[in-house]
């Protein structure tokens, strides 16, 4: 039972974050971890939602703006099924991160930033994602998959859109 | 804090220990550039203007973050601090739009006398300028991106200072950028917007030109305006207003108010009204000539020798044919103190009459009588931005005394001052406040019990089902204060009012004010626009010098509702109106004054003077020159900036219209006194020429008061005669505020079971008396409000 | 999943439980796990504290301050309650140590958690992990459970009466957050914009209260040192520099990977030996020895030994440990590009001369790569780079402007080619890029 009335979210994810804002010396400390939360059910975070988390928060809307925008993973519009990262930055760089990223844009016709028309597939260009020594990388949601190839991601791509990909949560 | 002592570019200075160097520096004439450092507000150190070289420290150091300390040796101005700011200049200006022809801040902008000083002229880059349309955030805020610094000083005033939080610093890096609180995906028309209560100070702090005012934009360039410190005519809070002035074909035009020099008893702070709402004086609804009811009953211009030989033959007539006392004269509450003293000596030498009121917004009788015999124990407006501890009782402080309520906040924020508040309504200060006491309603007249040791009447103060214990707590934790400024709202009236003085003056470290409504609500009373009380609150009946040296009637005359009952009853032959509209205010049937003669000075064609026989076309405050007297009993001068052909103030029209009735002119105002000269003053005394002279003649102890249009004439009068008005002319005349308390003479006896005829205006943030509906801006301003609110509950019921 | 690597040179103190099932709490006691926090409670804060210094330990981060020092400034009497931070924002290019820590190891980070909460007499500790490594926050929040399950957290740990509470935390994407106090800021549900200092965390830390933060690999060696005892720790590494750290080398490298190799250790044996040399026995062209934001090495400055003070004197940093090998076909002005673009990116915009220098770096090198620069831009660059150095609000500033200096002054001919036209790139920031990310 969540604390609010009419949740947008999940039960289990409401249930989640009538726990969440219990857990810290003060409140506000749960506003990062729910955006990216509230982001993972419902794909983005939406209006709604940051009405919603400002409630839970006990904070002004304008507040949960200011810090939902500050971070690079928090979307306000939805992304697609599989969000695709590729790292560019200095390490995957060196070891093909560009002729990955290109790859992915080639394979799925769309630019960073946009989704495909079927909302399976979203491609981002990211900075570093702490898979260095494991490069070319990247990551599907919160899913990595490293030393990459194109060969490797037509596989990859074909296991997600075949509803096999790990969907790390 | 000790003092310490430490080296400046090479001067030894001492200063408080903890003191900021950019703080200290500026006390000893060292100036230290900043874009975001802001007094009062929190620290930044964002914009690295103010960085200086300090020994012993390996990097340049921010002179607003590092305090002083003991031995410290610092270089404010070498070639390395010089390189760093101007490089920062550098990188500002590659994408500032450099559009200083046509903004509003060119020639007052902090990023243009900075870079004038560091001369970052050069440009390295060949990128183009990030351009962003400009935004319109509400009727009066704008918004221009790309001269926006990002100082963050805007989103600090709007947050600290006035508790709003409407401003927010959205994305990151060179995407940053201030965000309002209605963002355009949550807005009807899809344009972000500023949810706020319009206050305008984002305006003033901003050190550029990104954010700018919507009555102001693009209209003129500051040197070609006249800047005029006056008083803000609005709320009873005494504000000083700088008014940007030029000049027109028939006068002189408002186009600016602000406070950007902070000078004044309010600071940096200015609210709505005092920065927008002038735009009234510009209305083209104004009466601009003398307006004589013809025989068939329509209102005819006339010249203004017709208009007032009409006046003075027809109010004498019917003084000597039915008597004064068949007179009722109303004042009103935004005239300067001068004309309110002239007006009411004017009713009784002249007219004849004690029949004299205005619309009263407080009680000060009572306070005055409350404080009667007492010294030191009535509060100033300064004494609420450093009192320890304030109780507020009633009022709204926020809507209804919106500098009260900055200087309360202030005082929480930087002095960590205690706020106590006990009101029937959650209002908005309870937020800052240390203990809130929801009072139930009606239950005022229990809390004064309260406070005064009477508990009997408990189970009618607090709110249905709270625990009285809480009140006793909140009464304990205030008795345990020992420095207590009680702030009373309107609410709170004769009895229960005197009950809460009277107690609290038995404590020690107590002072006291009392709140009301419009800029001079407090000199109207003060000055006596009342039945039954002279100026100073001296009771009619009593013996007094006044009474004697005016030589009338000891007998109180008709208070503002008897006169119209009387005119109802046709006993009311004349009625003289001067500022005011009561026929709206106390909702008078028309028909009543159907036999009066009614004259009316009035800028506009109000309710009242739509009755009247006679409209005289009125100055207001801000085109006249003279003093007024906030709430708390704080003078402050007032000066002429503004100017429409065709008006007259009110006193000249009370004089001229004495005059014509035949009045001895020398002694209803004491000019001239032998001395005989133009003194250069061929625009006449109501100028801002003559107070010049004046300011000169005074310290030489030369004061002319040439012509019976001279407010100082009668200022001297007042000083005379008035009790507590015994001020300071060059304090007044230099643009100080003094703090006055006139008590009651104790020593007289006090006329109990007065009426209460204290009607609160409970004007809000956009509304100001009759006076709003003729502002333009302040319309907007509501129906922005409206839509805001119907929008939100759209949202809601979605 | 990150393969493990091993050469045999390293010394595997921090790593010594690496691929042996250690995520499981049971293995994880069964190799020594939780024995030095009992020590700790026996020995106390005094101990702690002596232990730490003598380890001769100094922030993996990659500032490298001494960690018992740090320790030792929190005060011992204070009214706000004290916190340990744990920071696993490892975001820094180049860096990936922690990483293989939370994966393999994270019991060894709870414990240098509560031992350092004993040592400074703190009862609750955060642990805070980038908001891409949710993964690895999974694996965190088990152990955590794990432990409460065990007696080990919570009230009345291993029945000493002591009580201790973790938190684990996620971030959303701010390199920015890796400061200490903008880390804080994250924590407190604000933007990760770093403070005003002083005050410094150990006064007035996370919720105005003192506050210990220290990196994830520094955290998580601490119960190893106080097993082995600091001496000990101290001997395996350089002057100064105690212990072993992990260096993760990536890059135009044969074997790359995340090694434990001793503080002092040669980079030029690093790269070539324990890295298994150029990949494809290409020629080396330059180093970036400690994560992007320290400035490059030549390929004939990189013998000198991998500690804080040896690599300082060299002109450069020991940074996070993150080696990137460059090798004779990179770009400069392309890897240039590439650094200053993420500075760009990451750049909270609190102060003006990171948030616009880095801007226009980015946007003047932009241009220079693809063809269109002109004879001044270098200059230009290298003005922006040195008036942003030492002049911002926090060390974003200068970890933005030290790589692009140390590129601009060693390869200053590259620049110059791209803009005399002997060289052009394909544009590799997109337009979309140029405009900002939101």
């Amino acid at each position: 039972m969540s604390t609010i009335a009419n949740t947008i979210f999940s039960p289990e994810m409401a249930a989640r974050f009538d726990k969440l804002v219990t857990i810290y010396p003060v409140r506000r400390s749960a506003l990062v971890p729910m955006l990216l939360y509230a982001q993972d059910d419902l794909g983005y975070v939406s209006d709604a939602a940051v009405a919603e988390i400002a409630l839970r928060i006990e904070i002004l809307e304008l507040d949960v703006r200011n810090v939902l925008s500050y971070y690079s993973m928090l979307r306000t519009k939805p992304a697609g099924k599989y969000n695709v990262q590729v790292c560019t930055n200095i390490s995957c760089m060196l070891r093909g991160g560009y002729e990955i990223l290109d790859h992915c844009k080639h394979k799925l016709g769309i630019g960073h930033k946009e989704v495909t028309p079927d909302g399976v597939f979203s491609l981002e260009e990211v900075e570093c994602i702490g898979a260095c020594c494991w490069a070319p990388a990247m990551q599907i949601n919160y899913d990595f998959h490293d030393d990459l190839t194109p060969e490797k991601v037509d596989v990859l791509f074909q296991m997600y859109k075949d509803g096999q990909g790990k969907d790390v949560k | 804090m000790p003092d310490v002592t430490f080296t400046v570019d090479g001067n030894k200075l001492t200063a408080p220990a903890g003191t900021l160097l950019i703080e200290a520096c500026k006390s000893a004439g060292i100036e230290i550039p900043a874009f975001c450092y802001y007094p009062g507000l929190s620290l930044q150190a964002a914009c690295r203007m103010c960085v200086v070289r300090i020994e012993k420290m390996p990097k340049l150091q921010t002179a607003c973050t590092t305090p002083v300390a003991e031995g410290m040796v610092v270089q404010t101005e070498t070639p390395e601090i010089a390189q760093a700011r101007k490089a920062t200049l550098q990188l500002l200006l590659g994408n500032h739009p450099l559009d200083c022809p046509v903004c509003d801040a060119g020639g007052e902008c902090e990023l243009q006398d900075m870079t004038f000083k560091y001369g970052a002229a050069d440009s390295f880059y060949a990128e183009p300028k990030n351009h962003r349309e400009e935004q319109k955030w509400s009727p009066v805020v704008y918004f221009d991106r790309p001269r926006c610094i990002l100082c963050y000083r805007c989103v600090r005033m709007c947050g600290e200072g006035m508790d709003v939080f409407a401003l927010g610093i959205q994305n990151r890096g060179s995407s940053s950028v201030i965000a309002p609180n209605v963002p355009a995906q949550m807005s009807p028309d899809d344009l972000a917007h500023v949810d706020c209560e319009q206050c305008g100070m984002c305006i003033d702090a901003c050190p550029v030109g990104a954010l700018t005012s919507g009555t102001y934009r693009y209209k003129t360039r500051p040197w070609e305006m006249n800047h005029v410190a006056t008083v803000c005519t609005h709320c009873g809070d005494g504000c000083k207003t700088t008014l940007g002035v030029r000049s027109t074909s028939d006068g002189a035009e408002i186009v600016r108010g602000d406070n950007r020099d902070k000078s004044g008893i309010n600071g940096d702070f200015l609210c709505n009204k005092g920065r927008y709402a002038f735009d009234f004086a510009n209305s083209p609804d104004r009466i601009t000539q003398p307006l004589v009811r013809n025989s068939s009953g329509v209102l005819l211009p006339v010249s203004w020798e017709q208009a007032l030989e009409h006046v003075g033959k027809k109010l004498r007539e019917l003084r000597d044919t039915r008597g004064g006392k068949s007179i009722g004269v109303v004042g009103g509450n935004r005239l300067t103190n001068e004309e309110a003293y002239l007006l009411q000596k004017f009713a009784r030498t002249v007219l004849q009459t004690n029949n004299i009121d205005h619309h009263r917004t407080a009680d000060y009788v009572s306070f005055a009588q409350a404080l009667a015999g007492t010294t030191g124990k009535a509060a100033s407006q300064r004494d609420i931005e450093k009192s320890p501890a304030i109780f507020i009782i009633g009022g709204d402080p926020t809507n209804q005394n919106p500098l009260t309520a900055w200087n309360l906040r202030s005082n929480v924020r930087l002095n960590k001052a205690r706020i106590y508040i006990a009101n029937t309504e959650e209002i908005k200060l309870r937020r800052n406040a240390k203990a809130f006491l929801h009072v139930a309603p009606f239950g005022y007249s229990a809390l004064a019990d309260l406070m005064s040791g009477d508990d009997s009447t408990l189970e009618s103060l607090v709110q249905p089902g709270t625990n009285k214990q809480v009140a006793l707590d909140f009464r304990a934790a205030l008795r345990a204060e020992e420095e207590v400024v009680v702030l009373i709202g309107s609410e709170l009236r004769g009895g229960d009012l005197k009950k809460v003085i009277e107690f609290g003056t038995k404590l020690p470290g107590r002072k006291f004010a009392l709140l009301s409504d419009y800029v001079n609500s407090r000199g109207a009373a003060d000055m006596g626009l009342l039945p039954d009380m002279l100026p100073g609150y001296t009771p009619i009946t009593a013996g007094s010098n006044l009474a004697t040296e005016y030589n009338i009637a000891t007998e109180p005359g008709l208070d503002m509702l008897e006169i119209f009952d009387a005119a109802g009853k046709g006993e009311l032959s004349a009625l003289y109106v001067v500022g005011a509209n009561p026929v709206a205010r106390f909702g008078v049937d028309p028909a009543a004054l159907r036999n009066t003669f009614v004259v009316v000075q009035e800028m506009f064609l109000t309710e009242t003077a739509a009755l009247a026989d006679v409209i005289l076309p009125a100055a207001n405050l801000y085109e006249k020159s003279g003093s007024v007297t906030n709430s708390y009993g704080d003078l402050q001068q007032v000066n002429k900036a503004g100017d429409r052909a065709g008006v007259r103030t009110d006193f000249e029209m009370i004089v001229r219209i004495a005059d014509k009735m035949g009045a001895n002119m020398r002694a209803l105002v004491p000019f001239g006194k032998g001395l005989h000269a133009d003194m250069g003053q061929t625009r006449g005394a109501q100028s801002g020429e003559a107070d010049r002279h004046a300011v000169w003649l005074t310290a030489n102890n030369l004061e002319p008061r040439l012509s019976p249009f001279d407010p100082m004439a009668i200022l001297d009068e007042i000083n005379r005669l008035v009790p507590g008005y015994s001020l300071l002319r060059l304090q007044l005349l230099s643009g100080n505020d003094q703090h006055l308390s006139p008590a009651a003479p104790s020593d007289l006896v006090q006329i109990t079971n007065r009426r209460d005829l204290v009607l609160p205006a409970n004007d809000g943030l956009f509304t100001s008396g009759t006076l709003g509906r003729y502002s333009a801006m302040l319309a907007d301003l509501q129906q922005n409000a409206a839509s805001r609110t119907a929008a939100a509950e759209q949202t809601a019921a979605d | 999943m990150p393969t493990l690597v091993s050469h045999p040179d390293e010394v595997k103190v921090i790593s010594r439980r690496f691929g042996m099932g250690a995520t499981d709490i049971d293995k994880y006691v069964e190799l020594d796990g939780y024995k030095a926090v009992q020590n700790a409670i026996a020995e106390g804060p005094e101990w702690i504290i002596n232990v730490m210094k003598a380890s001769g330990m100094r922030g993996r981060g990659g500032a490298g301050f001494p960690t018992g020092l740090k320790w030792s400034f929190v005060p011992k009497q204070s009214e706000k309650p004290k916190y340990v931070l744990v920071n696993g924002d490892e975001s820094e290019p180049g860096t990936c140590k922690d990483h293989v820590i939370f994966l393999h190891d994270p019991h060894a980070v709870i414990e240098g958690t509560m031992i350092a909460g004993l040592a400074i007499g703190s009862k609750l500790g955060f642990i805070y992990l980038r908001g891409e490594y949710r993964y690895l926050l999974k694996i965190m929040e088990k152990a955590v459970a794990d432990a409460y399950a065990k007696g080990f957290l919570g009230k009345n740990i291993f029945g000493t009466g002591v009580d201790f509470d973790i938190i684990t935390q996620s971030g959303a994407g701010a390199y920015e957050v890796g400061e200490e106090s903008a880390l804080m800021e994250s924590l407190e549900g604000k933007r990760g914009v770093p403070r005003i200092k002083p005050p410094f965390p150990a006064v007035v830390g996370l919720y105005g209260g003192p506050t210990v933060i220290n990196n994830a690999e520094t955290i998580a060696a601490v119960p190893h040192i106080l097993l082995m005892g600091g001496e000990a720790f101290a001997k395996l590494g350089s002057e100064r520099n105690g212990g072993t750290r992990l260096f993760g080398i990536s890059g135009h490298v044969e074997r790359p990977g995340v090694y434990e190799l001793p503080m002092g250790y040669s980079l030029r044996k690093a790269i070539y030996d324990v890295a298994g040399g150029v990949k494809g026995g290409k020629k080396l062209k330059a180093v970036v020895p400690g994560g992007s934001s320290c400035p490059v090495l030549t390929a004939d400055e990189i013998d000198v030994g991998l500690d804080f003070d040896q690599m300082g004197k060299a002109g450069t940093m020991l940074g996070s440990g993150g080696i990137v090998v460059l090798d004779e076909t990179v770009s400069i002005v392309e890897f240039a590009l590439r650094t200053i673009s993420f500075y760009q990116h990451e750049s909270c915009g609190w102060c003006i001369p990171c948030r616009e220098g880095t801007d226009w770096i980015k946007k003047t090198l932009t241009r220079v790569h693809a063809g269109g620069g002109s004879k001044k831009d270098v200059d230009n660059v290298q003005y922006l780079a040195e008036n942003m150095l030492g002049r911002t609000f926090c060390p974003l500033g200068d970890a933005a402007a030290m790589p692009t200096l140390g590129f601009v002054k060693k390869f200053r001919k590259e620049f110059e080619d791209y803009i005399d036209g002997k060289k052009a790139g394909t544009p590799i920031i997109t337009v979309d890029q140029l405009v900002g990310a939101h």
